[in-house]
């Protein structure tokens, strides 16, 4: 029997993502999502109670016989159904969690309810692309690659410029290229990696190394400077190792101030909820506003994961490399 | 020639065997449909036709010598098959009929469908039949009964002698269902061992109406009452001279009848403690603090919780304002006066927030301790708004200097207040920048 409690479950089941702060593990992300959710859904006004008819005993006076048995029917709620007695009728709902996000990183992350689970799984099988805002900082260098580490060694980085920088930045993507397309499975020299170079198809399938698909830096200003990396399969430490080894190279040591993940598949930071509209029904509203806009931009040019974004321009670069092979 | 006879019967009833099973589930089914407490005439309608149903067969087997393994197992079959056609006989006649005075109709119909199964079963002879059916079968069900056997039967109650939850019993308890209506919040209270057992065994008139009229009189509003007895279910058990005399004691200490009721409402398990306890408790305070008697009553009066729970984390709460975050005693008095909840609260976050506004804010210990609302809230909310600020270059927290805000300020408002007044921004823009962080 559908109570106005599960139909507000009904709309509340599907995708949508929250922006998740720094120093907060994403398991108490999800849980407070999943408690301020359960208390949506139990403040529904409930059904009222059914009743049933009852033979209740009369007060009999002393006059009347007392073998005489005067019963009277009654129709009496039935308390057995009273919310205070059965509880609330939604006590947990499964909350599943997308690519997950560590406990010093922030950003986009994806969360479905119910049986967007299934297109949850869905999503993370196929090939998404993740994208990040990396903040470095050249001179210091930490065990764990995070500025709250260990310090384990200090360098100068007066001699680095920006054109050092990009220079650096080319040669890891080259080497990212490489794996790429080592990844894909595909023979290089046929008609079919062609095919599919053109379209944006080429990539790894599944579970394989992280791969950084693109990389360019968007802000330098010694010693800090940020980069912004689009990749496939990563770790938020692998990015964090990615910033230390970027300073390896330019011959100094760097550390990562800060992991931002700005880009989640199709969930981008516009369509993230930030901390004050946790509750049930602004989570109603943002997963029908994805519902649209996936419906819309399904009509539209059939976009395939690959595709680049527009913010960045070095992933368009690869294709004239890709098409002389 | 016999046997070929009574394998014919035996056929015969095969097939009536089937239809009656099919008709008793239907009847059961519509049996489930019905609501869990039916009508005690009912009851013993049925059980008492059985009863005498059942007995009736075994008064008329014949106890026969014979080796007749095969139709002696049929035989048996058939007699259950009989009971169980009786059951779904009298099951159809109570459903069908839906009447309050069921009796003569239901036998009269009983005893009408009944006839054609009657001379199949008086004519098949049943040899040496071992008791497997119930003892309980005595008496035909279809005698008809006087008024007065049918009143003197005792009804076998529905209620399970054990479960685990309270809504077995909440329709046939008074106390549960008088419960309920008050706001009691039953399904928290059976989930303490040991708590559901102790509510059904009180009894309303004697035990929970003196208690509930006690508490009227204190001043306690009725509301307050369901919420009272779930934070509290002992309250019904504690004596009622002990709860004159915990009573009798708060307004010795010059709380005034209103704060008491307050005070009772907001901590229940007050009226569970010991004169003595409250009043070490109270000394405690006093002492600790060093504060005035009427202080000390402020401080209750606002954190009853305090009287409650145990002194062990107050006192750690203290010994880390003093020594980790370096108050001064009367800087400490003054917090805790203002913010009682700061005794209550986590170690650890208190020691983070405190961490965060003195030394990334660099606001200074006099000033903190002069808006102790800070130590009191959520710290991502105080990050947020501090680096929002910042971004905006108006993060100034010196009073001496222009544009001063104040801490109290900072964290109170809630978030579009806190935009438009003291960030002059838009709220759309604060959540940008929150996505930014």
């Amino acid at each position: 029997m559908a109570t106005p409690a599960i139909r507000m479950f009904r709309k509340i089941e599907g995708l949508f993502c929250v922006y998740k702060p720094a120093g907060v593990h994403w398991k108490l992300v999800r849980g407070s999502i999943e408690t301020s959710l359960l208390k949506g859904l139990n403040a529904t006004p409930s059904q009222p109670l059914p009743t049933e008819v009852r033979f209740l005993a009369l007060p009999v006076s002393e006059a009347e016989a007392p073998k005489g048995l005067t019963l009277s029917a009654a129709s009496v709620p039935v308390l057995s159904k009273h919310p205070l007695v059965t509880g609330p009728e939604f006590q947990n709902i499964k909350v599943g969690v997308g690519h997950r996000l560590d406990a010093s990183s922030s950003g986009v992350l994806v969360l479905a309810v119910g049986n967007g689970n299934k297109a949850l799984n869905n999503l993370y099988n196929t090939r998404v692309t993740r994208d990040y805002t990396l903040e470095g900082e050249f001179g210091t260098a930490t065990d764990d690659f995070s500025h709250t580490g260990r310090i384990v060694e200090r360098s100068t980085y007066g001699h680095i410029t920006k054109d050092k920088l990009e220079r650096v930045l080319a040669m890891l993507q080259g080497a990212n290229q490489k794996a790429l397309l080592l990844y894909s499975n595909v023979d290089m020299r046929s008609q079919e990696a062609y095919e599919m170079a053109v379209q944006g198809l080429l990539g790894p399938d599944g579970k394989s190394l992280p791969i950084l698909t693109g990389l360019r830096c968007i802000h330098f200003e010694p010693p800090n400077f940020t980069l912004e990396v689009q990749c496939i399969n990563e770790t938020q430490k692998y990015l964090r190792k990615v910033v230390h080894e970027i300073g390896l190279e330019l011959r100094s040591t760097a550390m990562c101030r800060g992991v931002r993940r700005t880009r989640d598949g199709p969930f981008t930071l516009q369509d993230t909820l930030t901390r004050d509209h946790w509750a049930a029904s602004d989570v109603i509203q943002a997963i029908g506003k994805k519902r649209s806009s996936k419906k819309n931009s399904k009509t539209q040019t059939k976009d395939s994961p690959l595709q680049p974004s527009e913010e960045s321009t070095t992933v368009n670069q690869m294709k004239p490399v890709r098409e002389q092979q | 020639m016999v046997n070929e006879i009574a394998e014919l019967r035996i056929q015969y009833l095969f097939t009536m065997a089937s239809s009656c099973t099919q008709l008793c589930l239907q009847g059961r089914n519509l049996l489930r449909s019905k609501a869990v407490a039916r009508t005690w005439q009912y009851n013993t309608q049925v059980r008492h036709c059985i009863t005498r149903g059942s007995s009736k067969i075994l008064n008329d087997c014949s106890i026969n010598n014979g080796n007749h393994t095969t139709t002696q197992t049929r035989q048996r079959w058939k007699q259950q098959m009989f009971c169980y056609s009786d059951l779904a006989t009298k099951h159809l006649a109570t459903e069908a009929l839906e009447n309050k005075n069921v009796e003569e109709n239901s036998t009269a119909d009983v005893v009408a469908y009944k006839s054609p199964l009657l001379p199949i079963r008086d004519a098949v002879s049943v040899p040496n039949m071992p008791l497997d059916l119930d003892a309980a079968a005595e008496v035909s069900a279809l005698e008809l009964i006087s008024e007065e056997e049918a009143v003197s039967i005792t009804v076998p109650s529905d209620i399970p002698p054990a479960s685990i939850s309270l809504k077995d019993y909440v329709d046939k308890s008074e106390t549960l269902s008088k419960l309920v209506q008050l706001g009691v919040d039953l399904w928290k209270l059976e989930q303490r061992p040991n708590v559901g057992s102790m509510l059904l065994k009180l009894d309303f008139n004697t035990d929970v109406a003196p208690r509930l009229l006690f508490l009227k009189d204190i001043g306690v509003d009725e509301s307050r009452f369901g919420h009272i007895i779930t934070q509290n279910p002992f309250v019904l058990t504690e004596s009622l001279e002990n709860l004159h005399s915990r009573v009798n004691f708060l307004k010795s200490q010059k709380f005034s009848p209103e704060i008491v009721a307050s005070m009772v409402s907001r901590a229940p398990y007050i009226l569970n403690f010991t004169v003595k306890r409250l009043d070490n408790r109270m000394g405690f305070y006093q002492q600790q603090l060093k504060l005035s008697a009427s202080n000390t009553r402020h401080i209750l009066a606002r954190l009853p919780r305090l009287l409650c729970g145990s002194l062990e984390p107050v006192k750690e709460n203290l010994k880390v304002c003093e020594m980790e975050l370096g108050f001064k005693e009367n800087e400490i008095q003054h917090i805790v006066i203002t913010v009682p909840k700061v005794l209550m609260a986590n170690k650890r976050k208190l020691t983070q927030i405190f961490d965060f506004v003195h030394n990334t804010m660099k606001v200074p210990h006099d000033l903190i301790a002069k808006f102790p609302q800070v130590l009191n809230c959520r710290f991502m909310r105080i990050r947020e708004r501090h680096q929002f600020l910042e971004y905006l270059g108006k993060a100034q927290y010196n009073p001496d200097l222009p544009n001063y805000i104040s801490l109290e300020r900072l964290v109170i408002m809630p978030n579009d207040v806190f935009c438009t007044e003291l960030a002059l921004a838009k709220s759309a823009d604060f959540s940008l920048f929150q996505k930014t962080l």
